[in-house]
């Protein structure tokens, strides 16, 4: 039995076409507008993250455009048309379409291998700055290990955050006089960085958009992290994995200084701390 | 219903063994638990607008929560954390599965009624107890969790000290969902028992209804997926009130307390749920697209376009889906090296969906397409789709997801793909079944001006929640005051919010259409859409 209501064929006719073309072209325009959009890295990954992803849009788009394109199509031509007359198997079609989406997903995949392999399997350099980055509910500390390169022993019993020690750093060892701890993480540009990410509490999330780069804390573990940013600047750090109510309060900045003033901070650091000020030893 | 059906009120209506009464329990279960999540969702999407805005309503529904009537941050995330496990569970897995899957297997394959009719009563019953347990958290001290529907450890595990609803609600979410589970269980061994031995003479496997293998692998998964999400539950529980320590390890300090715990890692839990997780989401799509692959066919006049290929690929999904869990914890300290296996696995699991993709548009091509309301919103969920299915390759590869994890980009792309395309497929059943149920059509013009608002509306929501995510904002942030970048956002957030308002209010359509069309419908001829499936020609 036919449907008694025919009468929409004539009174909308291309009203479905034409909406979901606009929803096609509206999202094209609107990522190829890029008013929203990512901010300019400053590392090296950053670039190559930001060519692997321009890949990727090249790719997807254009099946996005075509699956829309094709759905809006098949709508006008074959609606209210007389009889059914398409095919209802091709094999050598379907042979052909699973194998090009089985290499396009899979390819784009593996081209974009090297830039994971480049931030978590190559191990940072040895010249490589090294800071523990702490997270609590819901704030940021960094610890440096001072002149001595060396981070001095912690013990959780002695975390006291109103004095200035969310480390718990043990003041009788020598190695944990000089460390200096921060609530923002200052690095020398054009320098590679090598964080611990450890966390006292929940799990937390470094996460800086100008980096590109995202990694969890854990409790429990330390996790080695490292980067090199090439700008100067002062980029904001948000956490991005839930870490209860104060979430959306858990910022923090990355101040990337000239090499020289990244000295000149250290060394001030160091007097605060009532050592001599001598140029830093390595 | 059978001759001998039971005449009593209480044993016909409410504790019934009949597939249709139970299906129709379910049904209207999701569509209870469809507009709780919603109106969470819509206090939600006001408060990331409006975070200092005083509202009368919020203090009388939370005095602890929001006194004097500025929503507290934890209170949002509880809003939050309740939606997402209300529509996960309680809508986008009851629905399509226990919901259509109870009032037609029987129908579609000749069948008088589910193989085991009392555990289905059972399992019914079992999901509305987990409901009511669900919706208490509300109501006790410290109201309901924030930890998210994931509810990852540390935060879900120490209690109160993490935040009010840590206490006592936590523990009734964990216990809720453990009962869900069981709920599920006990349906996926009768769907797969159904099915497997229930079908009519000369009904082989493969020539059952495209629907029937969309319950039928989605029961498959359901029994694996939630056999491991049950003791993930429990363990928590236990690290919860009994001092074990699966998932907590030594040197915790929360809130200045030193806590006691030893040896247990936090990433184990999210092994366990992902296991559960991922599969998850086939549970929720897989019968969709039973449904989807009918109407597509009906109102093309044509058969589905590489049938056995459909069949292989739900197959395929049901199969893979189990293997790519681990691309949901690129960034969370475990080894980089299995997330590189996870992501290609999870392009892999990517090919079946685009075949079904390519079929799917096969389906309608060169047929005789007649835009009735169940057309429209396949259309339409095709359209999402291929939307949802596209920011998948991105998700899905660990150089990208390295910035896009836990950003809103994520939360655009799985409520483009497994929520309002899974919606969509909802949409398009109940117009297309209706009739069969009710014996009564759906009005066509209430439900055309339904689905307009509504493809337009779940766009304007959730395409610029992928700009957001392009621009960094993470996800799970009762307001954005705090940070600098975020204030360029302000604008496209505002709009979602007002979108999100249009498009719920949109929903009163279809639900006044649904209970007035079943009261007062036009009468429907015995098979409206000229179908050819089993439930139609009895």
């Amino acid at each position: 039995m036919l449907p008694p209501d025919l009468s929409y064929h004539v009174k909308f006719p291309m009203l479905l076409a034409l909406l979901i073309w606009l929803v096609a072209a509206a999202v094209t325009g609107l990522i190829l507008a890029r008013r929203w959009w990512f901010p300019e890295a400053i590392n090296a990954h950053g670039v190559s993250f930001d060519s692997h992803l321009a890949a990727t849009f090249l790719l997807t788009g254009p099946v996005f455009i075509a699956a829309h394109a094709a759905l809006g199509w098949v709508i006008l031509r074959y609606r209210g048309v007389r009889t059914a007359s398409g095919p209802v198997e091709n094999n050598r079609l379907e042979f052909l379409w699973t194998a090009a989406a089985a290499i396009l997903f899979v390819g784009i995949a593996a081209a974009g291998t090297g830039i994971w392999a480049g931030v978590h399997f190559d191990p940072a350099p040895k010249d490589a700055i090294r800071v523990e980055a702490l997270g609590k509910q819901f704030a940021w500390s960094f610890r440096y290990p001072g002149r001595d390169g060396k981070f001095g022993r912690t013990d959780i019993r002695l975390i006291n955050d109103s004095n200035g020690n969310p480390f718990g750093i043990d003041e009788r060892d020598a190695a944990g006089r000089d460390d200096i701890s921060t609530a923002a993480l200052r690095v020398p540009a054009g320098r590679p960085v090598l964080l611990t990410l450890r966390s006292r509490d929940v799990i937390h999330n470094f996460f800086v958009r100008e980096l590109r780069l995202k990694q969890d804390l854990v409790p429990g573990m330390e996790i080695p992290f490292w980067f090199q940013a090439d700008k100067a600047g002062e980029f904001e750090v948000a956490c991005s994995e839930l870490c209860g109510l104060g979430h959306h309060q858990m910022r923090t900045s990355l101040i990337v200084l000239p090499a020289a003033e990244f000295e000149a901070w250290l060394r001030q650091m160091h007097e605060q701390l009532g050592l001599p000020s001598q140029p830093e030893t390595r | 219903m059978s001759a001998n059906a039971p005449r009593s009120f209480l044993r016909r209506w409410i504790f019934s063994t009949d597939h249709k009464v139970i299906g129709l329990q379910y049904y209207f279960l999701a569509l209870f638990s469809a507009l709780t999540g919603m109106v969470l969702s819509v206090l939600m999407r006001f408060h990331l607008v409006y975070p200092d805005a005083r509202v009368r309503l919020f203090e009388w529904l939370w005095p602890a929560g929001a006194s004097g009537g500025i929503m507290t941050p934890e209170l949002y995330l509880s809003l939050m954390t309740m939606h997402g496990t209300i529509m996960v569970f309680f809508v986008l897995t009851a629905a399509p599965q226990s919901g259509f899957g109870n009032y037609l297997i029987p129908l579609q394959i000749s069948a008088e009624d589910m193989a085991f009719p009392r555990l289905n009563m059972l399992s019914f019953w079992t999901t509305f107890l987990a409901l009511m347990v669900m919706l208490a958290a509300f109501f006790v001290p410290g109201g309901a969790p924030l930890g998210g529907w994931t509810a990852y450890p540390p935060l879900s595990a120490v209690g109160e000290i993490a935040g009010p609803g840590q206490g006592l609600g936590m523990d009734l979410w964990l216990v809720s969902i453990a009962l869900f589970s069981i709920g599920s269980l006990m349906g996926s061994i009768n769907f797969i028992a159904t099915l497997a031995d229930l079908r009519a003479p000369g009904m082989g496997l493969m020539s059952m209804p495209l629907t029937c293998w969309g319950w039928f692998s989605t029961a498959m998964i359901s029994l694996l997926a939630f056999a491991v999400l049950i003791p993930a539950g429990l363990l928590l529980l236990l690290d919860r009130n009994l001092g074990t320590s699966f998932f907590l390890p030594e040197g915790l300090v929360v809130n200045d307390r030193v806590l006691p715990y030893k040896g247990g890692s936090p990433i184990l839990f999210q092994h366990l749920f992902w296991f559960f997780g991922h599969p998850e989401v086939y549970i929720i799509i897989l019968p969709g697209m039973g449904m989807i692959s009918t109407v597509l066919s009906v109102f093309s006049g044509k058969e589905v376009f590489g049938r056995k290929a459909m069949i292989y690929a739900m197959v395929a999904i049901a199969f893979v889906g189990f293997l790519v869990w681990g691309h949901h914890m690129f960034v969370s300290g475990m080894s980089p090296y299995s997330s590189m296996a996870f992501s290609l696995v999870t392009m892999a699991v990517g090919v079946p969906s685009a075949i079904k993709t390519f079929n799917w548009i096969g389906t309608i091509w060169g047929g005789r397409l007649r835009l009735e309301p169940p057309m429209l919103y396949a259309l339409g969920f095709l359209s999402l789709f291929v939307s949802g299915g596209i920011t998948g390759i991105f998700l899905g590869q660990p150089a990208l997801d390295i910035y896009f994890h836990d950003t809103y980009f994520v939360v655009g792309h799985f409520h483009m793909i497994m929520g309002v395309a899974a919606v969509f497929a909802l949409f398009a059943g109940t117009s297309y079944w209706f009739p069969l149920i009710f014996g009564r059509m759906m009005n066509p013009s209430l439900s055309r001006i339904h689905f307009y608002l509504t493809f337009i509306g779940v766009y304007m929501i959730f395409v610029p929640m992928h700009l957001t995510g392009f621009a960094g904002q993470p996800r799970r942030y009762p307001d954005f005051k705090e940070f600098e970048f975020m204030k360029d956002l302000a604008i496209l957030h505002k709009f979602m919010t007002h979108s999100a308002f249009t498009t719920a209010a949109a929903q009163l359509i279809f639900v006044l259409n649904l209970f007035w069309s079943a009261w007062k419908g036009r009468p429907a001829p015995p098979n409206p859409w000229g179908a050819k499936t089993r439930e139609w020609t009895p």
